[in-house]
């Protein structure tokens, strides 16, 4: 079962090898040369959680900041010092209050936005978390460990190939003295994407 | 029935494996050069969901991401006459052989 996109097994073997060869029939036709393949992966490989963290927990301190993440996210991201690439796709960021959560997936497939948290974790792109976040979001929150209360509702936002989201998540209380630098630390992938709630310092410390 | 990708509310009663694992160095580069292959416009992320869309069920449940996406690119470089199947099925022979 490949359900995680773990590759395992006979076909893991297969596709490594035919992706190999794949890359050294484009090496040897002049395509591209193996260093832009790995000028690439380290470029993907250097964006990652703690950058989006970095501009939420801004966000957090900041509420004109804020303001200006929610209305024009690329724009607020190049502030920071995060120019996303051109061809990246639209990215909005969506505040979680206390009355509204949201939750992101990719329902087709596995958009992201990668451009500023680098790769999605394998449970997202997984059929089973694609298959059941739109019908039992809150069955979804309680599997990953998240409780809410009744009256907050719940948005499920799909991402396309073209649109990808970013959740702000909710402040937790008791943090009003910390310095971003701490704030961002509370911020998990899994509450970028809405399935988790930002840490309490409390959790931080316990870890 | 909604097509073989189109997930959501598709009957299912999986828990969400959670566990991550470590990319395999194959999939890191697999993942780069759909990048890379997009810089040249060899391939755009329409044409690679387009690709790995037009599976047909066994094969889109029985491949993991990075699997599918080898597979997705193959078909959109032999579709554009970058390269053929016959030529890959040799290199993988080559490589193989060497592997021995």
């Amino acid at each position: 079962m490949a359900d995680n996109g773990h590759s395992h097994g006979d076909n893991a073997e297969y596709y490594a090898l035919r992706a190999e060869a794949i890359q050294a029939l484009l090496i040897e036709k002049g395509v591209c040369t193996m260093d832009d393949i790995m000028t690439m992966a380290d470029k993907i490989d250097s964006r990652s959680p703690a950058d989006g963290a970095k501009v939420l927990a801004h966000a957090w301190v900041d509420p004109e900041y804020k303001a200006r993440l929610l209305a024009d996210a690329e724009s607020a991201l190049l502030e920071l010092g995060y120019d996303l690439p051109e061809t990246a796709p639209k990215l909005t960021v969506l505040e979680n209050t206390d009355d509204v959560h949201n939750m992101a997936v990719c329902t087709l497939c596995s958009c992201y936005p990668r451009a500023i948290i680098g790769r999605p974790p394998a449970w997202y792109k997984g059929l089973a978390y694609r298959s059941r976040v739109v019908v039992d979001p809150r069955g979804v929150l309680q599997e990953f460990g998240t409780e809410l209360d009744e009256d907050v509702q719940v948005r499920v936002i799909d991402s396309s190939a073209d649109y990808r989201y970013l959740v702000l998540p909710k402040r937790p209380a008791g943090t009003e003295g910390m310095s971003e630098e701490d704030l961002a630390k509370l911020i998990t992938q899994e509450s970028m994407i809405g399935v988790g709630l930002a840490l309490t310092p409390e959790q931080v410390s316990a870890s | 029935m909604p097509k073989v990708h189109d997930r959501g509310g598709w009957p299912n009663e999986d828990p969400i494996d959670q566990s991550e694992h470590e990319m395999e160095e194959w999939e890191r580069k697999v993942d780069a050069l759909n990048g890379v292959l997009g810089d040249l416009g060899l391939k755009t992320s329409d044409q690679l969901r387009r690709a790995i869309e037009s599976m047909d069920l066994a094969t889109y449940e029985s491949l993991a991401y990075y699997e599918k996406w080898t597979a997705a690119m193959e078909m959109l470089l032999v579709e554009q006459g970058v390269m053929t199947t016959a030529e890959i099925d040799a290199k993988m022979e080559t490589l193989k052989q060497g592997q021995a």
